[in-house]
């Protein structure tokens, strides 16, 4: 699949946006300015730009706690995003959901989820309502290699299995649950092959290289819309931080292991790829830069001069 | 014209009050273990696969995680599944989809999401079906903020609870007696809905207030009866749904007649009894002449052989004993 340097860029900027949120999110943590804990995308953003530039605004996905990265390839509003990290009113959830739970109905985003391989059922529930209905959108659905050893995962691939629903199982292998190498707790050659048994495709792509990703998903999105039925696919890439923002995420793995999967950034290596093959200059990459950048200050300033909620507010959107 | 009086069994006012919705909103659809082919395992579905075709009326995998995870992701796209679980004892099966989705997404999303999802399952010991196929369960839904719990213990109740359950924009587990679907009752042919957070007063009386649900209705029914005979004025307060919770006709009720008892199938320890227990004794200490009785399962597994699966559930001999006790 050829893609055109215009869309080449607007992948390397989604990307950049992701790492320079994330940046920031790991700055407000350490300044006391969000609470509780985020789970850091920084490594992984070929996955959720490539999967989600295959997809239209009104596909949906559904994400893990692992989330910012998903709900911005998707299309969500970093704003919004800042405030509800920061605990604010004007956030996606009114201070109600935190990092774990941004929902955005209009962008396709039916939610990050608490729980590992939460999102699945609620994605083929999505996929099921997408046939019924007769309309040709897709769901995907983001979920870990840690997920991946969910039992959900396994009822839900046999019901789109044989209801043939427009679902991707979309496993973001970064090699840990939590701080567990994945390779201890899961059997198998490979997680892509796990649906054989299902009788659908089951592909393994390189989650650092964003046209890989683009490519496959691509390709099981248009058996979906075609009516085709469900696709998994593995996407190998590497979590550079801990599992979450306390976390420094060494005592697990080595210093070498890290520095080799850096040296594949998929952000450098997109950026590479552009300035050789595309004649992109040091000056365009500094005025992307610089505009991401701002970008993300503006959704902290959104965020720090928001208001918090209300405590009478606790009370409200229990039930309608 | 509609005809006074007809009678229909429970399992037939469920199944008129699905027929109803779904022809009233194309976005109403039915899926489960065994609802379609075979009508439900308690034949409540029967005939619904024929009206309305395979893809309204669907068989699913013994799957139930994924049988209401899947309800959750098409309600929250703005359908209206009507999900079926045969027992509520596999609804543990489904707990993380019922408790830490359905339950939270609207609250989480801070109002962003709708889950209309209706849940049926069952209640009730007393076919020998053993600890596994014999739990009232209701206590731990109604535990959790975000559920709505609905108990109909009539024909009446459950069409026009179930009706109002399958057009709710919240997640409603809606619980059926297994052992009471064919007891027959007025349901009248004119449509109608039953709001949630309404009890309804079963038998009025001015001496003791019983409070029962789902199953044990009838059971306090048939004990105020014998009370009667006794020269005992027994009020029967049905609140058919546990949340919302209909407290101050119960504390009402309490008041006028000074002493309570509370009868619900589920087990007795931290069972529903004791929230509904809570709410009189709260509401209308000044009032009590007795202490509020509780009647629940007892604290064990459901056993299977006859002798010791009944004397598990209340009886109305113990209402009935309970009751005078509390009058001496």
């Amino acid at each position: 699949m050829e893609l055109s340097k215009e869309k080449l860029l607007t992948m390397y900027q989604d990307m950049l946006t992701i790492r320079r949120f994330e940046e920031m999110v790991f700055e407000t943590y350490r300044n006391g300015q969000i609470r509780g804990i985020a789970h850091l995308y920084i490594g992984e953003e070929a996955v959720a730009v490539g999967a989600c530039s295959v997809l239209r605004r009104d596909d949906y996905i559904t994400s893990t706690h692992r989330g910012h990265g998903h709900c911005i390839a998707k299309g969500g509003d970093v704003n919004l995003m800042m405030a509800e990290l920061m605990g604010k009113r004007t956030g996606y959830s009114k201070g109600k959901g935190g990092s774990m739970h941004i929902f955005d109905r209009e962008a396709g985003i039916l939610g990050a989820n608490g729980i590992v391989g939460g999102g699945i059922g609620m994605a083929v529930g999505a996929a099921l309502a997408i046939k019924k209905r007769k309309t040709d959108q897709v769901v995907v659905a983001f979920f870990g290699d840690g997920g991946a050893n969910q039992g959900v995962l396994y009822e839900g691939m046999n019901l789109a299995g044989v209801w043939s629903l427009p679902v991707i199982f979309l496993c973001e292998n970064n090699h840990f649950g939590e701080f567990t190498p994945y390779r201890t707790v899961t059997s198998g050659e490979s997680i892509a092959l796990r649906s054989t048994g299902f009788g659908f495709p089951g592909v393994r792509a390189d989650g650092n290289d964003v046209c890989d990703v683009a490519e496959t998903v691509g390709q099981a999105v248009e058996r979906a819309r075609q009516g085709q039925g469900p696709t998994l696919i593995e996407c190998v890439t590497y979590r550079y931080f801990g599992h979450h923002s306390g976390d420094p995420g060494v005592r697990y793995r080595s210093k070498e292991e890290i520095e080799q999967w850096k040296s594949r950034d998929p952000i450098e290596s997109l950026g590479r790829t552009l300035m050789e093959n595309w004649d992109v200059s040091a000056d365009e990459f500094e005025r992307i830069d610089e505009k991401v950048t701002n970008k993300i200050k503006e959704a902290v300033e959104f965020g720090l001069e928001s208001p918090l909620p209300d405590p009478n507010e606790v009370t409200a959107d229990v039930y309608a | 014209m509609s005809t006074p009086n007809r009678q229909l069994t429970i399992a037939q006012a469920i199944r008129e009050a699905l027929r109803e919705e779904m022809l009233r909103d194309p976005e109403v659809f039915l899926m489960g273990e065994e609802v379609a082919g075979h009508g439900g395992v308690f034949q409540v579905t029967v005939g619904l696969l024929d009206e309305f075709g395979p893809e309204r009326v669907t068989d699913t995998p013994i799957s139930e995680a994924i049988i209401v995870g899947a309800g959750i992701g098409a309600a929250m796209l703005g359908m209206r599944p009507v999900v079926e679980i045969m027992f509520g004892d596999f609804s543990m099966l489904a707990m993380d989809q019922i408790v830490n989705q359905a339950a939270k997404l609207r609250y989480m999303s801070g109002g962003r999401i709708s889950v209309p999802l209706t849940i049926r399952t069952t209640l009730g010991a007393g076919r020998s079906s053993a600890a596994q196929h014999s739990q009232s369960l209701q206590a731990i839904f109604a535990h959790i903020p975000g559920l709505k719990v609905v108990l109909p213990s009539t024909p009446y109740d459950a069409k026009g609870l179930l009706k109002t359950a399958i057009r709710d924009p919240d997640p409603v587990i809606f619980i059926e007696d297994k052992m009471s679907y064919s007891e027959k009752g007025n349901v009248p042919e004119e449509e109608y809905l039953i709001p949630f957070g309404v009890a309804d007063i079963k038998r009025h009386g001015k001496d003791i207030t019983v409070i029962a649900t789902s199953s044990m209705v009838p059971v306090a029914l048939a004990a105020t009866d014998t009370l009667a005979q006794q020269g005992v004025d027994a009020e029967v307060i049905d609140p058919r749904t546990l949340v919302p919770l209909d407290a101050q006709t119960l504390i009402t009720s309490v008041k006028k007649t000074g002493r309570a008892i509370i009868v619900d199938e589920g087990c007795l320890g931290y069972g529903a009894t004791a929230e509904l227990a809570s709410v009189v004794a709260e509401g209308a200490f000044d009032y009590l002449q007795a202490p509020v009785k509780r009647l629940g399962a007892m604290n064990v597994p459901l056993p299977y052989s006859h002798p010791l699966e009944s004397v598990i559930i209340p009886t109305s001999k113990q209402i009935v004993e309970h009751a005078l006790a509390l009058l001496a």
